[in-house]
């Protein structure tokens, strides 16, 4: 029985505001609240909700039959509490209905996994955490920003107890294999690997306007190879309702595809499910990092220039002294900045505008981050005197943040010490006493 | 194909940007292979290269019928004209009695071929003359199509399409428009004359989008013979790359190099760069160039008591423009109303990043630079902070923009003018 796998991504970063040379070390206010609320709720009322609505009416309607994946951002996450919370409802009432998997990624949708591990490490846990707190949801299937993987990440990942990593079927990567098929890490064989299936996703993110029905959609997955079981299907949320606005169809597309499906014997199912019940036909390795972005599918949108090269070096230089801060303020500018959008904004791939990008272009993206990042310099500085290096930090700071506990335990010698002393004068007092007594006795048995 | 061209300079006797500019087409469209080119030009000295065209001196082509010896005409007109077979060729197309014009011995009017005092009565006789010369080229050889350079040579251009019918085509280099910063009056005789050319032209070549809009809004033109014709830049000499920088400091050099006038927006250039000194110790800045507005600049600068950092060069010639660049890590053109602008292409040759204004010809086809609107002193400032305190952002600029102008070529140019004298009717296949 075919299974078919749908997967969507919801992100928006903190948008940054004009941040000006002259406001480096006076304004530490980076965001651009403005545009990140207009853009938000513009995606929550055209796409998100009415989107989230139509998955949760799929569910019932086809008894449940329907399933469905979504891996929200951190960073949206708390747009929703702050701007639109009715959508974190829609998630909730979507996951009551067992049918809906949320897969975690990086609490700032950033690219950590490719320049700081411990940074990776802790935006994941946080990501985890915060899925626990908002959805009492314990995610086991891992999304990476931009489907970013190689065989490095996939074993950071696999350190960090998640079941199944989904990824891009990148043709330069699988070569003749083809992505509808079960694979496991190569770092860990007992962690499962999911392959985008680049063009049936494509057809609905890219192509859909294009013309394209349900029925026509389900036979090509029906007319595949019988032995290719999984076809995973993943963009982003907003393309239905955003990207292809109501009008082109999409939403019936969507409503169409159980009905469809059932008449073809085609199942849907979740990542976890699948990792579950399917068993891995082959050991999948990756070298160089693969993402789901452009026709390249690998990371130059990220870091393809030197400018985002720098950039990227700049923030994460920083990323060791801030993580053994206790400013937590600090430590969430910290966080914003590094979501992935910044640095795709400074791409000089196809000309110096990049699409949906608040600036002009490349080059003011790139200022403006670097005044900000200036800025983090500086307040780290004021944090931490600079001549100190992060070696010699490191004790001190455990030495500090122990005070307390070394202070309790002195004290408590302390003490200690103080009783046995007193019980040592009272006895010894006790003692002199007698002696004093004693020895006028001895005197009087002298005299 | 062959054309006939109307200029007003040509080099080595540059006045302003005319000169480069008519010399790279005349050299691109030359090199297609498919164009003859006859340039008129009021007062050429004899030093100017033929190699690309056959250049026609007004000050040696008869207005008055003369009776001169051949060897006279040789003496005397020999270092531009190569055959003087030419001088009684113009002598038989005489159309009327200018003889209440001065003229010399061999008459012929004297053109300055400046922009002298009289320049409009310069203007009509090259007009004049020019409908000799029109004539001359129909009859011994013929051509297929007009092309005018700036205004001055309009009426010009106008007179040959009269007398021989063929189809004009005017290239605007700059607009009335652009000079007055967008306040001109209709009754000036500059504007008058623009729009005169501009309604009897076949086709317009402007030397940009942002031009090719005034013309079709301001002169109330047909967008449809409106076309946009980008200017290219010459390749830098190699004696010019080579030249060594000489740095007194390791200071960083913000550079303005204009004339200092309203229209190229001096005052915001000094705003921006005085937002940027005031947090970036280690710069200085130079301002490059002469003009109606250097007084105040220099004024302004002392009120806000930077004059020590704020350097005034006066007007730079020749080489002194590339020891300029050289020496500098930022350059600026912050025009309110600029055609084109070939500075910021020079600058970027030189391995400067460059700040422009949207409201500049040239950024259309500009990619590797910084662009705001001119008022935005802030966005400027920003960039001009950024360039000289984000190493990577500097170098990365430099490279990119370097090779991306290198891209910009008058052959390309040539080309695209030929190909625009294609669509004209009649010249498909000629």
């Amino acid at each position: 029985m075919k299974t078919v796998c749908f997967l969507f991504e919801i992100h928006q970063p903190f948008r940054l505001k004009k941040y000006r040379f002259y406001d480096i070390g006076a304004d530490h206010y980076y965001y651009d609240d403005y545009a990140n609320e207009e853009i938000l709720k513009r995606n929550a009322y055209q796409s998100y909700i009415p989107a989230a609505k139509m998955l949760l009416d799929m569910i019932k309607s086809s008894d449940y039959a329907f399933k469905v994946t979504l891996s929200i951002s951190g960073v949206v996450m708390e747009q929703f509490e702050m701007y639109c919370p009715e959508f974190l409802d829609c998630v909730r009432d979507l996951i009551a209905t067992g049918c809906c998997e949320l897969a975690c990624e990086t609490y700032s949708h950033c690219l950590s996994a490719l320049k700081d591990p411990e940074d990776f490490k802790i935006q994941t846990e946080i990501q985890k955490k915060n899925l626990l707190d908002t959805f009492g949801y314990e995610a086991k299937t891992f999304v990476n920003t931009g489907f970013i993987y190689n065989d490095e990440i996939g074993a950071e990942i696999a350190a960090m107890g998640f079941k199944g990593i989904i990824t891009e079927g990148a043709k330069h990567v699988l070569g003749w294999k083809s992505p509808n098929y079960v694979y496991s890490a190569a770092a860990n064989q007992s962690v499962g690997l999911l392959f985008r299936n680049q063009s049936l996703s494509e057809d609905i993110a890219l192509r859909f306007q294009h013309g394209l029905d349900a029925s026509q959609y389900m036979s090509w997955i029906e007319q595949a190879p019988e032995s290719e079981q999984v076809y995973l299907i993943a963009a982003n949320f907003d393309v239905i309702g955003g990207i292809h606005p109501a009008s082109t169809g999409i939403f019936d597309f969507f409503k169409a595809l159980p009905v469809n499906a059932a008449q073809r014997n085609i199942r849907f199912a979740t990542p976890i499910e699948i990792f579950e019940n399917i068993a891995p036909v082959d050991t999948a390795y990756v070298g160089h990092p693969i993402s789901w972005d452009g026709a390249d599918k690998d990371v130059s949108a990220w870091t393809g220039n030197d400018l985002q090269q720098e950039a990227l070096r700049a923030i994460y230089s920083i990323s060791e002294r801030l993580h053994m801060s206790n400013n937590e303020i600090l430590k969430q500018d910290f966080a914003y900045l590094l979501s992935s959008d910044h640095f795709k904004f400074m791409s000089t791939k196809m000309g110096s505008y990049v699409p949906f990008s608040p600036y002009d272009s490349s080059f003011d993206a790139f200022t403006n981050y670097m005044n900000i990042v200036s800025d983090m310099q500086i307040r780290l500085k004021q944090e931490f005197p600079e001549e100190i290096e992060n070696e010699e930090l490191n004790p001190l700071l455990k030495q500090i943040e122990n005070q307390g506990k070394e202070i309790e335990k002195l004290k408590a010698k302390l003490a200690k010490a103080e009783a046995a002393a007193t019980k040592e004068k009272k006895t010894a007092s006790r003692k002199c006493a007698a002696k004093a007594e004693k020895p006028v006795k001895e005197k009087k048995t002298a005299k | 194909m062959k054309a006939l061209y109307f200029s007003w300079e040509f080099p080595p006797h540059a006045l302003g940007g005319l000169a480069p500019a008519t010399f790279g087409i005349v050299r691109g469209v030359h090199n297609t292979g498919e164009c003859q080119i006859d340039l008129v030009l009021p007062n050429p000295q004899g030093d100017e290269t033929q190699d690309f065209c056959h250049i026609i001196s007004c000050s040696q082509t008869p207005v008055v019928w003369k009776d001169v010896d051949w060897n006279y005409v040789q003496q005397r007109c020999g270092h531009v004209m190569k055959n003087p077979q030419e001088y009684y060729d113009l002598r038989s197309q005489i159309y009327a009695d200018f003889g209440y014009i001065h003229t010399n011995d061999l008459g012929c009017i004297q053109f300055s071929g400046k922009y002298p005092k009289n320049l409009l009565e310069e203007i009509n006789n090259y007009s004049i003359v020019a409908g000799v010369i029109a004539r001359k080229t129909l009859n011994f050889g013929g051509f297929d199509v007009i092309h005018a350079h700036d205004w001055l040579t309009f009426p010009a251009g106008i007179h040959a399409k009269q007398v021989t019918g063929k189809p004009l085509v005017i290239h605007v280099h700059a607009t009335e428009y652009d000079r007055c910063r967008g306040v001109v009056d209709p009754n000036d005789p500059v504007y008058k004359i623009e729009l005169d050319g501009m309604n009897h032209a076949d086709q317009i070549q402007c030397v940009s989008e942002l031009t090719r809009q005034i013309v079709i809004n301001f002169y109330h033109q047909d967008p449809k013979k409106c076309v946009a014709m980008y200017n290219a830049v010459e390749p830098m000499s190699q004696d010019v790359l080579n030249m060594e920088a000489h740095r007194g400091t390791n200071e960083k050099v913000i550079t303005y190099l204009g004339r200092i006038t309203a229209q190229k927006g001096c005052e915001f250039f000094v705003e921006a760069a005085a937002k940027c000194l005031e947090k970036a110790p280690n710069a200085r800045v130079v301002m490059a160039g002469n003009g109606d507005l250097l007084e105040n600049m220099i004024h302004l600068v002392a009120q806000k008591g930077l004059s020590d950092r704020f350097h005034f060069t006066g007007f730079l010639r020749g080489k002194q423009v590339y020891e300029m660049f050289k020496v500098s890590d930022v350059y600026v053109m912050p025009s309110v109303s600029e055609p084109f602008g070939i500075s910021p292409l020079e600058a970027m040759q030189c391995g400067v990043p460059t700040i422009i204004s949207k409201q500049s010809g040239c950024g259309a086809i500009l990619d590797n630079c910084f662009k705001f609107d001119y008022w935005d002193i802030d966005g400027m400032a920003d960039a001009m902070y950024s360039l000289i305190t984000y190493p990577t952002l500097h170098k990365y600029m430099q490279e990119k923009g370097r090779d991306e102008v290198n891209q910009i070529t008058w052959e390309k140019v040539g080309r695209r003018v030929v190909d625009a004298y294609r669509t004209l009717p009649g010249l498909e296949n000629a």
